[in-house]
């Protein structure tokens, strides 16, 4: 196998083997490219686009682009985190995202990279969907105000559980959503279960164990110990 | 019903003055006084014009969820709102009993919020009048004024309060809304080092509480005529009492008087509250009125904090606190004990209380334990009350088995202290405002009355869905087309 191969990105040497992509060799080394919809274990769904870079001067997603010898890829630049404060900011507002009150804070990935990127505010006005929780499941909530369409738990869903309980359905910005496989809708009406992958895959606070929030005290919770962009590592929850 | 003063007879001809917004007091307020051409006072409302609406957008979140979210009510009382809802939520999962390290730790948390609280009331907010006098130049009486005329008073207020968030930031994980108490327990304890580090400064902090309760005393003993009469209007009033009698912030049983001091109840089990406390509202305010059923809403109106508490127990479990209360009730033949100034000595006697109480808790070493969580055997609802700094504080959730809240009530301190502010405001307007040139000065005795209830009023707004309401709809030529009402039980009358 062939590991002596490189590509630059902002001005550091990111060894690759062939077929990785930008983003799994940039995590290989240690270096965080921003994203929220890309996960090691499963394949890219180059979706949220937050991971954008520039190769050789052209904007492309660092999940699905193959790395190459010698590319110059941009990363952590004024421009690029520009465009990716306005893409998180543009999540906040299209979902009910209540930070101070979400069990999720601190553990959650888009609060970590809105802080990562200097998000002060949403600037844009908010949408107020109207989002249903479901508190069906007898150990699982899900709280769907706080999705952001990532579709990591219909992937994990799908190809570990082998379950197939989770998928993207619906049209527009206000109808797309998540839909949950059984006749009345309801997680409760599936075998989902807490052990499942997909129980624990989602990096926002839509999947939830019932009654074990704010068990973890400030102080010692994800990224109260480090921000997301030194916590770069090839296995994730 | 409508209370002296409440409503004038006619609006007809009279000027309206308003106090807009009234200062030095958490959260929004408005007090409106209309007056004749003789400057006679003919109505004065107090006006809660923020509105929250906790009680409806809890509904349908997951019960854990809740003493965090409902905290947010409040920037300066969020421990409260935190503890009480803590404690609904033991009750709904059937914990009897938390485990010592739990409750040592609420109680940590409580007290430290007691102490930055009435700090904060007492230095920044109500020192400026008391110092420098009601009518005093309105560009020094401020806290920058106090700086500058008393700095070392400043000084210990600033470090009093600081302490205090200390105490809530190492117990909740955060100095202002942390997340430290949960359903059956708390998420930590204290590390050595930090009850080390509280440890250094609490014996400071106990000897500037005693000399915040020397110095208010010495206010009074200086003003006393004027203190006394001040605002001064016979009251019932509501506390929690421990099962011997004596004070306890954190838990007890409901005790009542009417306003001739006869006790209406005592010990009584806050988990049926309504069996004994009502709510009335009124069209004019987004804040309730509460009363004692057993008076009716016309005359069971009464008040909570620091002033009924301090009158009300039969002792307070800390000496210095306890030895000051005795001087306090028996000062002046027990006249103080009945005055709306008399809030702010027992304000303080209450700070040197939480602070005798952190010392204590500080040298237990059930503090640093870990066993945190207790459980029990499950149901539908939980009601919490607690002694916050301004007084009764009840949550009351039903929960569904899904886990998510279908119901909140909320009756808040301030809440409990509507009819008694309004009915203090009166009292001074009709004293000092009426018949006279309106001056700055003279509208600031209002705020101080108000002051002395150290109001939250952000915290207590919460009428949604059952103001009264009278709509009509109009014609161009003034003739009305239709017309519905809608009474303070929420239903809606239409009229033909």
């Amino acid at each position: 196998m062939n590991t002596t191969s490189t590509f630059n990105l902002d001005s550091e040497d990111i060894p690759f083997t062939p077929g990785q992509t930008i983003m799994q060799a940039a995590t290989a080394h240690g270096t965080y490219i921003p994203h929220l919809c890309w996960h090691p274990d499963f394949s890219a769904h180059g979706s949220c686009k937050l991971c954008t870079v520039k190769v050789n001067g052209r904007f492309g997603s660092s999940c699905t682009i193959e790395a190459q010898p010698g590319m110059e890829v941009e990363n952590r630049t004024t421009e690029l985190d520009d465009k990716r404060r306005t893409l998180v900011q543009m999540l906040f507002v299209e979902g009910n995202h209540f930070c101070p009150s979400c069990e999720k804070s601190g553990n959650c990935a888009l609060q970590a990279t809105a802080y990562e990127l200097n998000m002060m505010s949403p600037h844009f006005d908010m949408f107020y969907p109207d989002r249903p929780v479901d508190a069906s499941h007898p150990d699982i909530l899900l709280d769907f105000n706080r999705c952001i369409m990532c579709a990591l738990c219909v992937a994990a869903s799908r190809d570990v559980d082998g379950k197939n309980i989770f998928s993207m359905g619906g049209r527009g910005l206000l109808g797309r959503r998540v839909h949950i496989s059984s006749e009345s809708g309801k997680l409760g009406d599936t075998d989902f279960a807490v052990t499942d992958r997909a129980a624990s895959i989602c990096p926002v606070g839509v999947i939830v164990p019932k009654r074990k929030g704010f068990a973890v005290p400030i102080g010692q919770r994800t990224y109260d110990l480090a921000p997301i962009s030194k916590q770069v590592k090839e296995t994730m929850p | 019903m409508s209370f002296e003063l409440e409503t004038a007879a006619t609006s007809e001809k009279l000027r309206r003055v308003a106090i807009d917004p009234v200062s030095r007091v958490e959260g929004h307020g408005k007090v409106t006084i209309l007056l004749d051409e003789d400057n006679k006072v003919h109505q004065v409302r107090l006006h809660i014009v923020e509105f929250r609406g906790f009680e409806k957008f809890i509904q349908g979140r997951p019960y854990w969820e809740v003493p965090v979210m409902v905290q947010r009510l409040c920037g300066i009382c969020p421990v409260s709102h935190h503890l009480a809802s803590s404690k609904a939520m033991d009750m709904m999962l059937g914990v009897k009993q938390l485990t010592p390290t739990a409750e040592k730790i609420r109680r940590l948390m409580h007290y430290g919020q007691i102490l930055q609280s009435h700090a904060l009331h007492f230095f920044h907010l109500s020192s400026p009048d008391l110092l420098f006098g009601f009518g005093s130049d309105v560009a020094a009486r401020n806290i920058v004024g106090i700086v500058a005329a008393h700095p070392e008073i400043a000084r210990k207020g600033v470090l009093l309060r600081k302490y205090g968030q200390e105490v809530i930031r190492m117990t909740a994980g955060k100095r202002v809304h942390g997340t430290g108490s949960i359903p059956g327990g708390v998420n930590k304890s204290l590390a050595p080092d930090e009850r080390a580090e509280l440890i250094k400064d609490i014996y400071q902090m106990v000897a500037w509480s005693r000399d915040a309760v020397g110095m208010i005393r010495q206010l009074f003993e200086q003003n006393l005529v004027e203190y006394n009469a001040f605002g001064r209007f016979p009251s019932a009033g509501m506390s929690l009492v421990r099962a011997d009698g004596a004070m306890d912030l954190y838990h007890g049983g409901l005790r009542a008087r009417d306003a001739d001091g006869h006790r209406l109840f005592d010990h009584f089990n806050y988990e049926r509250y309504w069996e004994v406390i009502g709510e009335d509202v009124k069209p004019w305010s987004y804040m309730k009125f509460p009363f004692f059923k057993s008076l009716g809403p016309d005359d069971g109106s009464y008040r909570v904090g620091p002033l009924t508490r301090v009158t009300q127990c039969d002792s307070i479990p800390t000496p210095l606190a306890d030895k000051e209360r005795e001087e306090f009730v028996a000062f002046d033949g027990g006249s103080v004990a009945g005055a709306t100034l008399g809030y702010h000595w027992a304000r303080m006697i209450e700070m040197l209380h939480a602070a005798e109480n952190i010392k204590d808790l500080l040298h237990d070493d059930d503090i640093i334990g870990d066993d945190l969580i207790a459980t029990g055997e499950r149901q539908g609802r939980g009601v919490g009350v607690i002694e916050a700094p301004r007084g009764t504080l009840i949550h009351h959730y039903r929960v569904d088995e899904n886990d998510l809240v279908i119901r909140a009530n909320l009756i808040v301190s301030t809440t409990h202290n509507n009819q008694a502010m309004n009915t203090a405001v009166r009292e001074v307007a009709k004293r000092y405002l009426n018949g006279r040139e309106i001056t700055e000065g003279l509208l600031n005795h209002i705020e101080v009355a108000i002051r002395a209830f150290d109001p939250c009023l952000s915290c207590a707004t919460h009428a949604l869905g059952q103001m009264p309401l009278e709509v009509a709809i109009v014609g161009a030529d003034g003739t009305v087309i239709d017309e519905a009402t809608r009474d303070h039980r929420g239903l809606t009358r239409e009229i033909p």
